[in-house]
């Protein structure tokens, strides 16, 4: 297991620099460079592009561009007229709170939709297959703007957008503030796990209808298990085993799924800077963006991974 | 499996005789035909901004039957055109990513040994960028003029996933006895890999195409929205809404016939791939494993802004 995990982590590490270099190479690859806006004097691009090193030769403003994100340095954003590590530091756990309450709402719900789904079969099926299909066709931002639009504009049950109430919140108790926290958190979590859980069901309903037609359930059945024990107890657990996958797997998504409902909400997190980043042309911020987004899925998959040796010994004796 | 003409007909009439086949394949085809042929019968073009003053906000009537936008622009030519410029963008994108990808895959499981090592790894960092947030950087590095060049990045940023499925598939192909006698005949690299490996992994390429357009019309109209696609005044899709609901937050027509629009045409998209699949691999509906079809299903469909 130990192997495994100092393995694992070498890889990561591995693919975080390959990201890092990605972006380097988009970059430069791009045309112009951050500097390169008509309101500039010829004069003084030039003086920026010395200051900030765009003048060096490439492999060496490679190496420093690596030495700096090794030592957490991102650079300037424009935008924010701050360091980039300290936007990205406010803006992390805000989209973290968002996608990690979603992603743990929408895999419980879609577990237990897929695994009933399988199991009932009949019409439930067919009518929450097709439902669920609609809702995995529905644009994230769309499905966002219908939820604000009618929970927070014309059935104002919640508030319609941002974090906290705006002055007031500061002025509050802690429990209200606790509860004003907690009503502008609903919107954008019910938004995301609406919209993501479907994919998830989909993928455990077929996970089940694999498990169901095997041996060992049907001996079981023969052994006189009642159904729902045959289901939950039997069929279920090992149904389990692939949604570790799907956990790696979905985590990009429900990044970009946040990054839409950020939007939508005003909810001040990773996605709303990188779409502030995006009419500024704000090089640093966008690249700081891209590269955490980037190590919080390969972050996500080390432990998705270390999770899936934890539960399924086949793989763990893969590798030691 | 398709290549000779008895069983490419076949192919068809079944897909035909499926229900949701049919009837999706019908929607498609419809939807295509909308955008090909329906902004020349527009009344108004999309673009043209009717009177500031007293047109601006309309509910849908006779005159405007999906009523007019935020700055007095008729909305239904504007979905209707937005039918042109988002298929349009889809197809093209999903055409340039399955292209590269079906070749970068060739290539790494062809190759095998470091090679293959070395594009894998770099295949890895790709697929660990969060596509939505790659496409907001590379646009505002970019920031393409034109649908062409938003088309261009939704591609290039598109075919990581193919590229994974067609190397495992040709992993498992360069076992088989056909591909042994094939190479002991003395075949070139690049003949093996076009007659003999790209043949054998078209059928779960074109599950994985067929569900990719639909993701991909959800990354392009999100990206719109955002403002990091095509730029304004065109009208795709997601553009329709960029500025419109903060300007007219009860104007419910913008919301539901450009988001309807969207939602048809995924569903029809999504649809199309799963009865795809089930022509293309009967197998799956009764054997209880399924490897490379449903894979190809399963990846496409975790893709959905990823």
């Amino acid at each position: 297991m130990r192997r495994r995990f100092a393995a694992r982590l070498g890889q990561s590490i591995v693919v975080t620099f390959i990201v890092a270099t990605i972006a380097f190479v988009a970059i430069r690859a791009a045309p112009g460079d951050p500097f390169s806006y008509d309101r500039l004097s010829p004069r003084a691009r030039d003086n920026l592009r010395q200051q900030w090193g765009w003048d060096r030769p490439v492999p060496e403003q490679y190496a420093r561009y690596l030495a700096n994100i090794a030592r957490g340095d991102f650079g300037y954003s424009l935008v924010k007229q701050e360091p980039v590590s300290t936007a990205l530091t406010q803006a992390l756990p805000r989209t973290l709170l968002l996608a990690c309450t979603a992603l743990v709402l929408s895999f419980a719900i879609g577990i237990g939709l897929g695994v009933l789904q399988a199991a009932r079969g009949g019409w439930f099926d067919r009518v929450s297959s097709a439902v669920i299909l609609i809702c995995y066709s529905v644009p994230d931002f769309w499905g966002a703007l219908v939820m604000l639009t009618v929970f927070a504009l014309w059935w104002p049950l919640f508030p319609p957008g941002d974090m906290v109430t705006a002055v007031e919140h500061d002025y509050m108790a802690a429990w209200p503030a606790f509860i004003d926290r907690l009503r502008h958190l609903i919107l954008p979590v019910a938004s995301l796990t609406l919209l993501s859980l479907a994919s998830i069901a989909r993928y455990q309903r077929a996970a089940m209808l694999d498990v169901l037609p095997s041996d060992y359930v049907r001996t079981a059945r023969a052994k006189g298990v009642a159904e729902r024990g045959l289901i939950w107890r039997h069929a279920f657990r090992n149904a389990l085993t692939p949604m570790v996958t799907i956990l790696g797997l979905t985590l990009p998504a429900f990044l970009g799924g946040a990054i839409f409902i950020e939007r939508v909400f005003n909810w001040p997190g990773l996605g709303t800077l990188a779409a502030d980043a995006i009419e500024a042309r704000d090089y640093d911020l966008v690249t700081g963006t891209v590269i955490v987004g980037a190590v919080l899925v390969i972050v996500g998959n080390l432990i998705a991974d270390l999770l899936h040796a934890a539960i399924d010994p086949r793989v763990r004796d893969q590798h030691d | 499996m398709t290549d000779d003409g008895s069983g490419s007909r076949s192919f068809v009439r079944r897909l035909l005789e499926h229900p949701a086949g049919r009837w999706s394949l019908a929607t498609i085809l419809l939807l295509v035909l909308v955008g090909i042929v329906g902004p020349h019968l527009m009344r108004y073009g999309p673009n043209d901004v009717l009177g500031m003053a007293e047109l601006h906000n309309l509910p849908p009537s006779w005159q405007h039957p999906f009523g007019t936008d935020q700055i007095s622009r008729d909305l239904l030519s504007r979905v209707v055109t937005g039918a042109r410029i988002s298929l349009g963008i889809s197809a093209l994108a999903v055409a340039l990513s399955i292209t590269v990808g079906t070749a970068y895959g060739l290539v790494s499981g062809y190759a095998g040994g470091w090679v293959d090592a070395t594009m894998m790894r770099i295949l890895d960092g790709f697929l660990s960028i969060p596509r939505v947030l790659f496409l907001i950087a590379l646009w505002t590095l970019w920031t393409p003029a034109s649908v062409w060049g938003v088309a261009l990045l939704v591609g290039a940023t598109g075919w990581f996933g193919v590229s994974r499925l067609v190397r495992a598939e040709i992993l498992t192909l360069r076992q088989a006895t056909f591909i042994e006698s094939a190479r002991a005949l003395g075949a070139s690299p690049l003949r093996m890999m076009w007659r003999h490996l790209l043949p054998n992994v078209m059928t779960p390429v074109i599950v994985f195409a067929t569900l990719s357009v639909g993701n991909v019309i959800l990354i392009e109209s999100g990206l719109s929205y955002l403002g990091a696609g095509t730029r304004p005044p065109t009208a795709s899709w997601g553009a329709i809404f960029n500025g419109a609901m903060s300007a007219a937050p009860n104007a419910w027509w913008i919301l539901l016939f450009p988001g309807l629009a969207i939602i048809i045409t995924v569903l029809a998209f999504n649809v199309l791939g799963d009865a795809l699949r089930d022509v293309l691999d009967p197998r799956h509906l009764h054997a209880s494993h399924t490897p490379q079809i449903a894979q190809a299903a399963t990846s496409a469909s975790l893709d959905k802004n990823g």
